[in-house]
């Protein structure tokens, strides 16, 4: 299972925090972000991108799921 | 890329805008000012009795319902709030009081940079600082926590009040304070501070212009994409005040603006501080409250009783300069964003993350 990160309700750039925090650390090649608002969802994106992961975005209800892969 | 030319593009526009905006009635780089006006609706609303600074200025309007319409448009308006209301609230007092103290929010500074006035070269460092601090926090896991969904009455608010704001600008009712001299008397014409307003909250819609974002994001993630925004803003501005003869360089005597270095300096370390902890510049929190942010709001709330609070007690500066009271102003608001910043380090970072393998 890859890591979880729920940022719903944070606002940037703790989401970006978040989830960098989450790549940095992660053993695994997958790392999975929720956000709530399409603001984390670019800058997440854009942050994930210039680490050097891949960047799917499906949207889930009201939020967006982040599936972050090397 | 796309991106990347998409933010300098709307930098750029905010710039020639505030150009355009002095040449055509607004006060001395005050093309745009986001205390500025927002202090100048809480004098038209009589909220303070400061005969100089009391206009409904449109252009604050105009950003809101630009926002509010490009993010219906865009599918991205959400009614979101409960985040820490009353701290954001006070957050954006003391962001205003940092504001008036220096006479500028980080747009008008960025603008009086652009028109040659080099006390604003004092406070930039200033600011830089306060947005440093901030990131101190943020690295410790500060956060004001999470916002939940709220009907969408609430995020309505925002647009709404703005349009009421409109309608009572063109009435003009009795009980509306309308400035005859000084600053609140200058203005460009209706239809081109509203426009103005709309476009630019249009744009920093899409590209999500932040002063204090820029500056932040560099120190916390070396990422420059805001920054390029606000380089633009003021490459732009600077271009047009050379080109049209608004570009006068010096210390003394510049409008709207005095020449204290310390206050100067520390009054925009209080907003570059307070911006961080409330997760955005003057600008930014108007664009999310035309979202549908309403904690954003409240913060526009807190800044306009910031600038009464102000006013009322002859806190602000003035182009006298900075009275003791506002110096002893700008310590106590130091003092209170860092028990406001210390007070809410909760480690967002493992908390956040560990909570949710148990929530899902």
């Amino acid at each position: 299972m890859p890591e979880l990160v729920n940022c719903r309700g944070l606002s940037c750039p703790e989401p970006v925090l978040l989830a960098r925090q989450a790549l940095q650390e992660a053993g695994e090649n997958e790392v999975e972000v929720v956000v709530s608002n399409a603001v984390a969802r670019d800058n997440v994106a854009r942050a994930a991108k210039g680490l050097g992961w891949n960047v799917t975005v499906e949207e889930e209800g009201e939020d967006f799921k982040l599936k972050i892969t090397k | 890329m796309r991106d990347r030319l998409f933010i300098i593009i709307a930098g750029a526009v905010v710039g020639l805008l505030a150009v355009i905006l002095v040449l055509s009635g607004n006060p001395a780089n005050m093309g745009f000012c986001i205390a500025c006006f927002i202090r100048d609706i809480a004098g038209g609303l009589g909220l303070h009795r400061a005969g100089v600074v009391q206009f409904l200025r449109p252009e604050i309007m105009g950003l809101v319902l630009g926002a509010f319409v490009t993010a219906m448009y865009v599918k991205e308006f959400k009614s979101t709030g409960g985040s820490s209301p009353v701290l954001r609230f006070i957050l954006g007092m003391l962001m205003m009081a940092g504001a008036l103290i220096f006479l500028g929010c980080p747009l008008r500074m960025v603008l009086r940079l652009a028109g040659g006035d080099w006390n604003a070269l004092v406070a930039l460092p200033g600011y830089v600082v306060g947005v440093w601090l901030g990131t101190l926090f943020l690295r410790r896991g500060y956060t004001l926590g999470r916002s939940q969904d709220q009907a969408p009455v609430s995020g309505f608010a925002a647009p709404f009040i703005a349009l009421v704001l409109l309608i009572l600008l063109v009435i003009a009712p009795a009980f509306i304070f309308f400035s005859e001299e000084g600053p609140g008397s200058m203005a460009a014409p209706l239809a081109l501070t509203l426009g103005a307003g709309l476009l630019v909250g249009a744009l920093a819609q899409r590209t999500r212009l932040c002063t204090m974002g820029a500056i932040r994001d560099l120190i916390l993630f070396k990422d420059y994409h805001l920054f390029l925004g606000f380089a633009a803003i003021f490459v732009i501005a600077l271009a047009g005040n050379l080109l049209t003869g608004q570009f006068l360089p010096g210390f003394p005597e510049q409008p709207v603006a005095h020449v204290d270095h310390t206050w100067n300096f520390l009054g925009m370390t209080v907003v570059g501080l307070a911006a961080v902890l409330a997760g955005g510049c003057p600008m930014r929190q108007l664009i999310l409250s035309g979202e549908g942010q309403s904690d954003a709001l409240i913060t526009v709330f807190g800044m306009a009783g910031g600038a009464a609070f102000m006013h009322n007690f002859g806190l602000a500066g003035s182009p006298a300069g900075v009275s003791p009271a506002g110096q002893w102003i700008v310590i106590i608001s130091l003092a209170l964003l860092f028990i406001i910043g210390a007070g809410n380090i909760k480690m967002l970072a493992s908390a956040g993350r560990k909570k949710h393998s148990k929530a899902s």
